[in-house]
């Protein structure tokens, strides 16, 4: 299986061959964002490509929750590109987001405990035939969906969320996304709750995802977790990108720099600037 | 119920994580090894003791409750309690209270209360009796803008619980001495209306010819009896999850049995005297319930509204960000509530051939929400059927019934009835409390 704990993944052809060259599923170009005085966000630049985790990292209260929250459309931001395949787009509604094909998996999950895992994965758009639920079309669908991410750890479709492990409800949550045909995926903290068996099961699935096309945002503290799954790394640092790297061409300690000083070598911001966003 | 244990090495090592991703609908039966689809008769026993286990007791207590009342009423009113007579009697007497707590169920499967429903169910049939008596109304219209009355009562309390934000116990504890001011002014102080109407009278004092009972009876049970299988071919035909045909075939035999053995004791010729011309039959609003159950069933079941109640029930939160009109919904229940509250009214003034200031007030709410917990609805909100007011209803009404027979003073009658109450809740709570525990 790949990915066991320590090894990271080997970054295929085809996958730096995109980043290069194809268009990335979302990029945000030059994001500001305040609340009242406060700038939270300066000049923020983000690039998704399909088939690529990226990585969004950053000390608390660097901006990390606020960037994602404008990606799903619960912020607006003052100014800025958002694109989406290229094409500028407003989103201003997580419905917005949403028709889009971006889907937020966020940190606490937000299933009914007392619906099974098909009806949580279909919760408000279930198919209908006339006025009746389609459950034969959906069960499929779920189970489809739970295969081609190749989950193992679930008996079964009708099994009540509430009997569910914490990695299996992240899986249930990851794979609904991947139901809707969402274009990009944004994990806010996937493992934060996890034990290491589960982490693990996650991080598999995370890799998956971004196997099958998904362009893939993971917000994560965890410097193991990052090197592990991400082909590339966004430090955000008070609100500035610090760096944008590609996972092979930095260290962890490197990173850990950049996220705590704002520059690391001569990666990271110019010292003049680390410096004003204190 | 943890899968987390580590898989054997063989089968784990054959992922499909390098394969190119599965565009088709058809799935590769290794890629989802561990799927359970098809239940065999032990597993799906083994499944129910795990639920039961667990503290999801479905209509276990219901059930259990219905055993031991019959046998207990039986031994101390052996030759009245399970008459014909009394049985038949017994039946029409939890009508009104099995229609409040199927209205109520809506409201508790999202962990609401409506404490008005009962004084709301005498109020619409004041509006419905003052409109046939004082203006001679048909009472096709009288029982409409009964049930108008309902929903607008509804409207009001669902408009302050789900946009004013005011707990619903308190709206409905507020609107408990309203309606009953309403219900007073309507008919005046230690007034009477009677119910002359032959239909209204019908429902719960006139009989159902025996062909017709028997042949509802037979309906039902047939027509039940395809649906469940005919749903377990369409599943084993797609390959879906799904129950052992088996149980499947009993839980039909038993409701069958359930159907075939009360259309027969109703069907019983209960003529004081020999000579008498036949007497017997099932009530009127007997069908009247099984209506408004196979109505309600469809609804929480088998639509996406019903499917949203339960998800609201279970998750606010996640329903919201689902796209699920939470504030739509929280007012829509208390709708329905109310509107099956004009009905029981109806039912009840039927029953009782007239409507004083004071119906539905008293303990016909605390008789319905214990109908509906001791079936199995739970009081948290996001569990529930429409099948637990019919079961609770009839519990409740054996205790009615029985203390009746018995001939047990009314104190007694009130303080029976709240240990009931709060025994179905605390079963409720700690069955609430054990799935937490282990996680279900």
């Amino acid at each position: 299986m790949p990915g066991r704990p320590g090894t990271p993944f080997p970054l295929s052809k085809g996958v730096q061959a995109l980043s290069e060259n194809g268009t990335p599923a979302l990029e945000l170009v030059g994001i500001n964002k305040s609340f009242g005085a406060v700038h939270v966000l300066h000049d923020v630049d983000l690039a998704v490509y399909p088939g690529q985790v990226t990585a969004l990292i950053g000390d608390n209260g660097a901006g990390k929750s606020t960037l994602i929250k404008s990606i799903a459309g619960i912020y607006p931001v003052d100014s800025g590109r958002i694109l989406f395949e290229g094409n500028e787009v407003h989103i201003g509604s997580p419905k917005d987001a949403a028709d889009l094909g971006i889907e937020i998996v966020y940190q606490d999950l937000a299933l009914a405990d007392n619906l099974d895992i098909a009806q949580n994965m279909f919760l408000g758009r279930e198919r209908k035939r006339g006025i009746v639920l389609d459950e034969a079309s959906m069960e499929q669908a779920a189970r489809d969906t739970l295969a081609r991410l190749s989950v193992r750890t679930v008996s079964s479709v009708r099994q009540l969320v509430a009997s569910l492990s914490g990695g299996q409800r992240q899986t249930v949550a990851i794979a609904k996304a991947v139901l809707w045909e969402s274009k990009v995926v944004v994990l806010d903290e996937p493992t934060a709750a996890l034990g290491v068996a589960q982490t693990r099961q996650v991080l598999d699935l995370v890799r998956r995802l971004a196997e099958t096309g998904h362009g893939v945002v993971l917000v994560s503290h965890n410097m193991n977790d990052v090197f592990e799954v991400a082909d590339r790394i966004t430090t955000l640092y008070l609100g500035r990108v610090a760096a944008d790297v590609k996972r092979t061409d930095v260290t962890q300690s490197q990173v850990v720099e950049l996220m705590t000083l704002g520059r690391s070598g001569d990666l990271g911001l110019a010292p003049a600037t680390a410096a004003e966003s204190i | 119920m943890s899968t987390e244990t580590p898989r054997p090495a063989g089968t784990a090592e054959e992922t499909v994580t390098d394969s190119p991703p599965a565009t088709s609908g058809s799935v590769a039966a290794s890629d989802f090894t561990t799927d359970t689809r098809v239940q065999t008769v032990s597993t799906a026993v083994d499944g129910y003791v795990v639920k039961l286990r667990s503290g999801d007791l479905g209509a276990l207590p219901a059930i259990f409750g219905l055993v031991v009342l019959i046998i207990l009423f039986y031994a101390l009113r052996p030759e009245t309690f399970l008459s014909k007579f009394n049985l038949a009697n017994l039946l029409v007497q939890a009508l009104p209270v099995t229609i409040l707590a199927m209205g109520l169920v809506f409201v508790l499967l999202l962990g609401e209360i409506d404490l008005s429903a009962g004084v709301a169910s005498g109020a619409c049939a004041a509006v419905m009796a003052k409109l046939m008596v004082d203006s001679g109304t048909n009472w096709v219209f009288a029982v409409l803008a009964a049930a108008a009355t309902g929903l607008l009562i509804g409207l009001l309390i669902g408009a302050l619980v789900a946009i004013v934000r005011i707990p619903s116990f308190v709206v409905t504890l507020a609107l408990f001495l309203g309606l009953q001011g309403i219900a007073l002014k309507l008919i005046g102080e230690g007034g009477t209306v009677p119910i002359h109407n032959d239909v209204i009278y019908a429902l719960a004092n006139k009989y159902m010819p025996v062909w017709l009972g028997w042949t509802l009876a037979v309906a039902c049970a047939l027509v039940y009896a395809g649906i469940q299988l005919l749903r377990w071919q369409r599943q084993n035909a797609k390959g879906l999850s799904r129950r052992p045909l088996a149980l499947i075939g009993l839980q039909v035999v038993l409701v069958a049995i359930a159907l075939l053995g009360g259309a027969y004791v109703l069907n019983l010729n209960r003529a004081r005297t020999p000579l008498a011309p036949f007497f017997g039959g099932v009530p009127w609003g007997v069908p009247l319930v099984a209506v408004l159950l196979i109505i309600c069933t469809f609804v929480l079941g088998r639509t996406s509204y019903g499917r949203h109640l339960y998800a609201v029930g279970g998750n606010a939160e996640a329903a919201r960000r689902a796209g699920i009109n939470v504030t739509r919904l929280r007012m829509s229940v208390f709708m329905i509530c109310s509107v099956l509250a004009a009905v029981s009214g109806i039912v009840a003034a039927s029953r009782l051939n007239s409507v004083t200031p004071d119906a539905g007030a008293g303990n016909t709410l605390l008789y319905a929400v214990g109908a509906a917990v001791i079936g199995g609805t739970s009081l948290f909100g996001g569990k529930g059927k429409a099948r637990d007011a019919i079961l609770g209803g009839l519990v409740i009404a054996i205790i009615d019934n029985g203390l009746g027979l018995l001939g047990a003073k009314a104190y007694l009658n009130y303080l029976i009835t709240g240990g009931f109450l709060l025994l179905a809740a605390s079963i409720d709570a700690l069955a609430r409390r054990r799935r937490s525990a282990t996680g279900r």
